[in-house]
């Protein structure tokens, strides 16, 4: 017997909206799997590793604040993917946007104005546009590819930050640790509600997620983004130069993770430091797909992956088991959406070896 | 109906009730066909009339849902392309399946058990090529070969394998009439060795100069099975479409008034290794006029559509000129608010994108033009869904474009159906100058004539139209004027009524014998390709 993937006659309508949720679940069992294997009562660990963080309002508030830059990052990367360019930097561009929307603060810390926090805000963006920009040129020019290019530019951006809060930028009182000064309270982003500290990050992240949504469904940019993604041909019959989609996705996603940066700089840990993210930028990569790549779908991927985070926090406090396996929970995902997505064009048929032998006679 | 052969020798290839679902859709429903040993048996039917169903069914590309097929009495199943081929049957698909990068003794060698040692299969290949009239050099690069004697590797490969039955699918629609001729001496050798062809078709006249017995396909059911020689061209398309094709009505066109589109020696080197480089190309056409572009495919066409649609612009910004205007550099948007319009000749991610809706697909080509209609909220460019739709409709019924649903993927037409609203899309805004790239290429029949009507009706109205086109019978129906693109060179546009066949056949195969300057250039072409 084989088993064998026969491709649908049109893509199934079912398919492709159960596949997360298949996901989901095929994720939770494997999880439980593994919880077993490592001598840990499974359903126990799920527990508090996914519902335990929902009935806090503290943990409610850092689901929004993990939320926040996932979403930020990943409509921006869904709009890219569509365009069918692969940004896999958005790590670096988070980092960049992090730094260049933390020069104000760090050196001009005596200019208190109310000015300050938008010119953060758009320093950042355009860190991570214009460093996004950089696998943009590459790609227009030399043809390179833009997955190795900004992966590459990832350790570049991390290892700068890291030279700059050891050296130039660090805090010459704070007895030798690697960080900057602690920014001045007009730096800091505002927080939403007095019960907690989820800041105004959440805020951007619903506003981008619901403008691209709109640009993706109503308006002419929208289209050149999915025609180009489809059909760079047929693109260019329409008129769309595929150059310009490719400065635009790229910028689109760098903007909005350099965005993520100095907002997550600025509003959750108030200085810079050499580690500034857990991975946001790429854990980004499966809240978009596990959005399906529509910003809506984004929103409730962003805070699926953001338990993820949480329950990972949680299960070291509580059970003691490494805060490493919220990284499996990702992987376990992201593997399962992209394999569940297969069964949208293709049906799995079971092919009985009997009938391979009748056949050659 | 019964075939003679049926009580007398028992057939090479009998299938019985086959059908193939896909969903609820029979692309095929209860087939029976009987090819018989040593015979040319001819398969017809319109496009989407289940002839490629049928044909990857017996090769093994597909599997049949129901019935039977049975080889030499016995019943088989056949699992993949490579047990059909053990069995004794071989396959010339329509799209060659080659890497222009290898010779052409590599890639029949990858076709073949890999223990074969090449210059083996070289030494093969050139006897059987010696055999059957097809002459190929094994050393040679398949970049470098035309499409007829890329189909002659396809065929040799197909050989190779020693099949009782070949099936050829599509064989002569790429092919001058001068190497149709040779296939078909070929094919002749065949049948006198015993084999049988199966040959895909919907050229009337081939079918009834070689086949012995065609069985003729409509909407997945066999119509009928006759002697080709014993009917005529209109009764069997009648069988072939249902119902009497409308004939093509060109009444005098009229004087031709002013020149619309004026192209003057336009050179472009090839984009990619494998492209085909425009030498000097001019060609004007006026108000009223059809010019049709006639030449084998892979000569230049696709790259002088590009240069013609502004895709890819030219650097001499008065080479061409829209209506007086130059447009060199002008992109195709600029050219199309000039009043030009566009038909490529790929529709699946040239001219459409598969996956999107119709209306989306409307849009793509006319976004631009038509912002007025379709776009609003200004700087935002908001589409205006409703009134694409409605125009989308609108050009559905125009065109009698028939599709599932309202406003179904273009992906999910028909192939004629989907180049009835491509070319819709077009005629819907009345272009000045219209420039089509194979109207009709795997098109059926009563769309092929619908949409040759639509041409010189445009025409008729005052519009200049270029086609480009393979198909010599499209060229004599709508063409006021005729011109032959050979290896990027473009001949003279010579009036309809003065080119015969032959004439054509041989400006085709590079032949040009017009006047000064273009034979000299001719001859060294020539002199060019032997010395490769």
């Amino acid at each position: 017997m084989r088993i064998e993937l026969e491709r649908r006659a049109r893509a199934s309508t079912a398919f492709a909206a159960i596949s997360p949720l298949l996901a989901l679940v095929l994720t939770l069992f494997f999880g439980g799997l593994m919880f077993w294997l490592m001598g840990k009562d499974p359903v126990a660990t799920l527990h508090t590793f996914f519902i335990e963080p929902l009935f806090d309002v503290w943990s409610l508030h850092e689901l929004v604040i993990k939320a926040a830059p996932l979403i930020l990052i990943a409509v921006g990367l869904a709009i890219c993917f569509r365009s069918n360019n692969w940004n896999i930097g958005a790590e670096g561009q988070f980092t960049m946007g992090a730094i260049t929307g933390s020069i104000l603060p760090v050196l001009m810390p005596e200019w208190h104005s109310p000015l300050l926090l938008p010119a953060m805000l758009i320093m950042g963006i355009l860190g991570g546009a214009l460093y996004a920009g950089v696998p943009a040129l590459l790609k227009t020019r030399f043809n390179t590819n833009e997955i190795l290019t900004s992966l590459m530019l990832v350790y570049i951006a991390q290892l700068f930050l890291d030279w700059l809060v050891r050296g130039p930028w660090r805090d010459p009182q704070g007895y030798n640790f690697p960080k900057t000064i602690s920014f001045a309270p007009e730096a800091i982003l505002p927080e939403l509600l007095d019960s907690g500290r989820a800041h105004w990050a959440a805020v951007f992240a619903i506003v981008a997620a619901v403008a691209l949504w709109f640009m993706m469904r109503f308006m002419l940019k929208g289209f050149e983004v999915s025609v180009l993604g489809q059909a760079e041909r047929a693109g260019r019959f329409a008129g769309f130069s595929s150059k310009k989609m490719v400065w635009f996705a790229l910028m689109l996603s760098g903007g909005l993770a350099g965005l993520a940066g100095i907002s997550e700089v600025s509003g959750s840990i108030g200085h810079l430091q050499p580690s500034i993210s857990p991975g946001y930028g790429f854990t980004a990569i499966i809240v978009a797909f596990l959005g399906r790549l529509n910003p809506i779908g984004i929103i409730a991927s962003g805070l699926v992956l953001a338990l993820t985070y949480l329950g990972g926090e949680a299960a070291q406090l509580s059970i003691g088991i490494s805060d490493k396996v919220s990284r499996v929970f990702q992987g376990l995902l992201l593997f399962f959406v992209l394999s569940c997505d297969t069964l949208i064009l293709y049906r799995i048929r079971l092919v009985f070896s009997g009938n391979k032998t009748e056949a050659g006679a | 109906m019964v075939s003679s052969q049926d009580q007398g020798e028992p057939s090479l290839l009998s299938v019985r009730g086959l059908t193939k679902l896909f969903g609820t859709f029979a692309a095929c429903d209860g087939i029976d066909l009987d090819i018989a040993p040593g015979e040319i048996h001819a398969l017809l039917g319109e496009n989407g009339a289940g002839k490629s169903t049928l044909v990857k069914m017996l090769f093994g590309v597909l599997q049949p849902t129901a019935g039977q097929i049975l080889w030499q009495g016995q019943p088989v199943s056949i699992a993949s392309p490579g047990q059909a081929r053990s069995l004794g049957i071989g396959m010339v698909f329509q799209h060659f399946s080659l890497f222009e990068a290898l010779t052409v003794g590599e890639n029949i060698a990858l076709s073949l058990d890999p223990k074969i040692s090449l210059s083996r299969i070289s030494d093969e290949a050139a006897s059987l090529s010696k055999t059957y009239g097809l002459p190929l050099d094994p050393k040679m690069h398949v970049a470098d070969l035309s499409v007829g004697e890329r189909q002659r590797i396809e065929i040799v490969r197909a050989l190779l394998q020693n099949p009782k039955l070949i099936i050829l699918d599509e064989p002569t629609s790429v092919l001058t009439p001068q190497e149709a001729d040779r296939l078909f001496e070929t094919l002749f050798k065949l049948k006198a060795e015993g084999r049988s062809v199966l040959y895909i078709s919907h050229r009337l006249d081939e079918v009834q100069r070689i086949c012995d017995r065609a069985t003729v396909l409509r909407h997945g059911k066999v119509t009928g099975v006759c002697d080709p020689r014993q009917e005529t061209p209109a009764s069997l398309a009648r069988m072939m479409v249902g119902s009497d094709v409308a004939a093509v009505h060109r009444e005098d066109l009229g004087t031709p008034g002013e020149v619309l589109l004026d192209v003057r020696s336009i050179s472009f080197a090839p984009r990619t290794p494998f492209a085909v480089s425009l030498k000097n190309v001019s060609l004007n056409v006026r108000a009223g006029e059809v010019l049709a572009i006639a030449g084998v495919a892979g000569n230049g066409q696709g790259e002088l559509f590009d240069v013609l649609s502004g895709e890819y612009p030219v650097a001499d910004h008065d080479a061409i000129k829209i209506r007086g205007t130059s447009v060199g550099h002008t992109r195709i948007n600029g050219r199309r608010l000039l009043g030009a319009g566009f038909v490529p000749e790929e529709r699946h991610g040239h001219a459409a994108v598969a996956q999107m809706p119709l209306s989306d697909n409307l849009l793509l080509a006319r976004a631009h033009s038509d912002r007025k209609a379709f776009l609003s909220g200004g700087f935002a460019k908001v589409i205006r869904h409703g009134a694409v739709r409605n125009a989308a409709a609108r050009i559905c019924q125009a065109m009698d474009v028939r599709k599932s649903g309202d406003d179904p993927a273009a992906g999910s037409l028909s192939g004629g159906n989907l180049q009835k609203f491509i070319v819709g899309r077009e005629l819907d805004r009345q272009p000045a100058v219209l420039i089509v790239n194979q109207p009709t290429w795997g098109v059926d029949a009563g769309a092929a004539s619908r949409i040759r009507q639509a041409l010189i009706d445009l025409a008729k109205s005052g519009s200049a139209v270029v086609v480009i086109s393979q198909d010599l019978d499209e060229i004599f129906e709508v063409a006021t004027s005729i011109a032959v693109i050979s290896e990027g060179k473009l001949s003279d546009a010579y009036p309809a009524g003065t080119l015969s066949l032959e004439r054509i056949g041989l400006l085709m195969g590079g032949i040009h014998d017009s006047t000064q300057n273009t034979s000299h250039e001719a001859s060294k072409a020539g002199e060019a390709a032997h010395a490769h």
